[in-house]
């Protein structure tokens, strides 16, 4: 599933070219040589995302250093009617930084500077460019963090967390990227500045900031986020309970929220993803659990310790057959480390995996697992899970050999069950890793054609001509035919070295 | 069904006045009616849509219609322990009546004390049904906690003061209600207190509301047991006994308290409430004293060496109340100039605009989305900003 991107007809390419030659001549006065790429190899690196099944080379790559550099560069494509896609780290799993064929695409990686992290206002001002894990070791001396902690944290930008709105595993407790964002500046598709959001916790009039964060860079061009930091929590403690029940199981994640617990983090692994972890890891999880659950409290000792009490006493009186609290923070990361490696994990057991990413009501965690154990029967292929399972949120990852066709065709209707039974549990197609290009299958399902013809015009009341990343997101009527899926061929997942869940 | 006839009933409501170039006033129980601009065309009754269609309380998501009481709706998670984190305002209704609605809880967009503590209506907003301006019910978000496929537009909902639409169905995100609270006092001056809470906010302490008036700051904890105990030992402060802290929370969020009171009938009397939303750590606004006692002329501006306005203000800075006859046009720039805005909240008149002016080109991002959700102009035109 990595082809190269198609080469286009002879003709195209002579109209292509000059068109590349019209972009280039009109960017290249706006930019310093350096930062204005159209050669292909080096405009190659650039040609898909986290998402490498899909590959696109783009006319030209642009590289401002200066907000007064981007202006210039959106006046300059919209006059020219140039598609504009902006990039941050390129770690997205759905293809929202897919180059367009015709198009320019704006990497914002030079917008790498903290503008300002003040202790007082817990918030921190940075440019678009700034890694997530930054700001947080940024701020750890004020006893500050941000709390949105995605898989890629590592190495993914706060502009593409606004873009995707990215979660993380401390999302139930501590929100996703939009409940931790104030304000967030940039451009209009015209070039105009923009601000979305404020440094108060309200705006006059319509609140646009939820439709920009999570646009995926459909709306505006972000150049500078004003995140909210939060204080540092004391202490963060883990219990990790086997069940011999995958029903159980799921029914305990219900009691600890029944009984008015929110925990940091509630993660669940079924027995093959158990497995498969404790090979990579050797963590010493108890291989015999139908499902394993790992839940967290943070906070003060004292309330972390009486948080703690409460959640062994739930899980205890589910039925978990072991449970062990975390003694220190060694033991803690270690409880951890397992579920962080999934992916990897699952690429050492299999050729090929397809992840998938849906959201289900939290009742639904067992009947889900019950009904992709009956499609591995159904379509003879393994599935190992791994669930945020406080908020519903799935990862199954089915395993295949994408050298054999039918394990592939097999696999991809597997995948497509996979997201119709969430759709009919009552779940949504993608629970954090955006549409993109990857989703918008699933997009038709989801919504009717009224429905995304209104998101299609909110696209237009921010960008009339439909430069801003054109073809994402949204579905065009011709394309709701099937579901979308991701496929990863085992050791060509770009930062093959992160922690994905 | 009920709720099936209701919601064929506003359809139909909504085609006619379509077809008929005519305007609707979007109501649920009346009791915002004051707030926003003036309202106008044929009302628009929401209530008959009522009713929780769903909730399940290990799921911490509430769907409920928009006609239903939000009395009913907090009476029934309360049940189960849970609630709107946000502490939306229960105003009282002109001439009694059910209260307000939750349909009207979204479209006014207004939060209680825990607003900076735990977020706003918006945030706990995860999905909703419209009807849209072409008579189409719409659905968007949806009923889970994490949900990235589309816009997010069922958020946008969240203060639109109905010019989108008829919101016909919500779901919401719920929360357990807090294990322990407990209300401090300090005596202490608007810019210590300010000071103070942003200090203390910086510390993972379990602070879920202030308020300051008249040289007291009054804070709440709210969370595990062990944590208000050990943070209440760790501020000082003089205890509030809990039934008249509650009855004190109750009343800010409502507007029943004795400033708001007093407010009321100074605005009986010419003055205006303005409702100044700034960054949390803006220090105390100096605006030269105008005097808001009856019978001044509005016109005459304030007095030289007159004391400076007095402000209640809430959310640790970020929501501040001045009851002034000020002219608009400075209360605005004051809140402009301190990084925010001001909300012309009551008053008799209304001429100097509610909300501030929106810059370009929000103002022509905001008359398109007006456009494509209700492109004849059908729903509470003019309620948000004349041109909307």
């Amino acid at each position: 599933m990595n082809a190269p991107a198609a080469q286009p007809a002879p003709g195209e390419a002579a109209a292509r070219a000059g068109r590349q030659a019209e972009v280039v001549a009109a960017l290249a006065p706006l930019l310093p040589a350096h930062a204005l790429l159209w050669q292909p190899e080096d405009t190659t690196p650039y040609e898909c995302d986290g998402l490498t099944a899909y590959r696109e080379r783009p006319l030209a790559v642009a590289l401002p250093e200066t907000e007064a550099q981007v202006a210039a560069l959106q006046k300059a494509c919209r006059a020219l009617r140039v598609p504009v896609v902006a990039r941050g780290a390129g770690t997205g799993l759905s293809g929202g930084a897919l180059p367009h064929a015709l198009g320019v695409t704006l990497s914002l990686a030079k917008f790498n500077r903290i503008v300002r992290i003040d202790a007082y206002s817990r918030t921190a001002v940075v440019q678009c460019g700034v890694r997530n894990l930054a700001i947080s070791e940024a701020a750890a001396p004020l006893g500050l963090y941000y709390a949105p902690d995605p898989s890629s944290q590592i190495a993914c930008t706060i502009g593409g967390n606004v873009a995707e709105n990215s979660g993380g595993v401390h999302c139930l407790k501590y929100g996703l990227t939009l409940h931790n964002v104030l304000r967030v500046r940039g451009f209009s598709v015209e070039g105009e500045p923009v601000v979305f959001g404020s440094d108060a916790l309200d705006v006059p009039g319509l609140d646009l900031l939820p439709l920009v964060v999570g646009s995926e860079g459909m709306l505006a061009v972000i150049t500078e986020v004003t995140v909210r930091l939060v204080p540092k929590p004391q202490l963060a403690r883990c219990v990790m309970a086997s069940f011999d029940d995958v029903r159980q199981a799921g029914d305990a994640v219900a009691a600890v929220i029944a009984a008015g617990i929110i925990p940091a983090g509630l993660e669940m692994m079924d027995k093959p993803m158990t497995a498969a972890v404790e090979d990579f890891v050797r963590a010493g999880y108890d291989l015999d659990a139908a499902a394993i659950l790992l839940c967290e409290s943070d906070g003060t000792p004292d309330e972390v310790a009486e948080e703690i009490g409460r959640m062994t006493e739930v899980l205890g009186r589910c039925g978990a057959t072991r449970l062990e609290v975390s003694r220190d923070e060694a033991q803690r990361l270690k409880f951890w480390s397992g579920r962080k490696n999934a992916f990897p994990a699952s690429g050492r057991i299999s050729p090929d995996y397809l992840c998938m990413d849906s959201t289900i009501p939290r009742k639904r965690l067992a009947d889900i697992l019950l009904a992709i154990q009956q499609m591995e029967q159904q379509y003879g292929l393994r599935c190992v899970n791994v669930f945020h399972a406080g908020d519903g949120n799935l990862h199954p990852l089915i395993l295949y050999d994408a050298n054999d066709p039918d394990q592939l065709a097999r696999c991809e209707r597997f995948g497509a069950d996979i997201l119709e039974t969430s759709v009919r549990f009552g779940g949504t197609v993608t629970g954090e890793h955006g549409v993109g290009v990857e989703k918008l299958n699933s997009m038709c399902v989801q919504f009717s054609p009224e429905e995304r013809a209104l998101m299609l015009a909110v696209k237009r009341a921010f960008d009339p001509l439909e430069l801003l990343n054109p073809g994402k997101v949204i579905p065009t009527l011709h394309r709701c035919a099937e579901y979308g899926k991701m496929h990863v061929k085992k050791g060509l997942l770009p930062f093959p070295e992160l922690e994905r869940f | 069904m009920a709720a099936d006839a209701a919601l064929a009933r506003l359809v139909d409501q909504v085609c006619s006045a379509r077809a008929q170039r005519s305007v609707l006033d979007i109501r649920g129980g009346g009791t915002k009616a004051f707030y926003g601009e003036a309202a106008q065309g044929e009302p628009l009754d929401v209530r008959p849509l009522a009713g929780i269609s769903s909730y399940e309380p290990t799921e911490l998501v509430v769907t409920v219609r928009a006609g239903t009481s939000l009395a009913e709706l907090e009476a029934a998670l309360a049940d189960q322990g849970q609630c709107l984190p946000f502490e939306p305002p229960h105003f009282g209704a002109a001439g009694g009546g059910a209260g307000g609605t939750v349909g009207g809880m979204v479209a006014a967009g207004l939060a209680g004390p825990a607003r900076a503590a735990v977020g706003g209506v918006r945030d706990y907003l995860l999905g909703a049904t419209l009807l849209d301006g072409r008579g189409q019910v719409l659905s968007f978000g949806g009923q889970v906690m994490k949900n990235v496929a589309g816009y997010d537009v069922s958020r946008v909902l969240a203060g639109s003061m109905g010019i989108l639409g008829v919101i016909c169905e919500v779901s919401l995100k719920v929360l357990p209600r807090p294990v322990a609270t407990a209300t401090l006092r300090f005596e202490l001056d608007a810019g210590a207190a300010i000071r103070r809470v942003n200090e203390w906010s910086g510390r993972p302490l379990p602070i879920s509301a202030s308020a300051w008036w008249d040289g007291l700051l009054v804070l709440r904890l709210a969370g595990a047991a062990a944590a208000v105990a050990a943070a209440q030992r760790e501020l000082g402060g003089e205890p509030v006994p809990p039934e008249l802290a509650a009855g004190f929370w109750a009343g800010l969020r409502d507007h029943r308290d004795e400033y708001f009171v007093a407010a009321q009938a100074a605005v009986e009397q010419g003055a205006s409430l303005w409702r100044l939303s700034l960054p949390q750590v803006a220090p105390p606004l100096v605006l030269p004293g105008s005097t808001a006692a009856a019978g001044n002329d509005p016109h005459e501006g304030p007095a030289a060496g007159a004391p400076a306005e007095p402000m209640l203000i809430e959310w640790g800075g970020a929501q501040r109340w001045l009851c002034s006859r000020l002219p608009a046009a400075q209360v605005r720039a004051a809140a402009q100039a301190a990084g925010g805005h001001a909300v012309l909240f009551r008053a008799q008149d209304k001429g100097a605009g509610v909300f501030a002016p929106l810059p370009e080109p929000l103002l022509r991002i905001q008359r398109e989305l007006k456009a494509a959700f209700d492109p004849d102009r059908i729903f509470n035109p003019g309620r948000l900003y004349p041109q909307l």
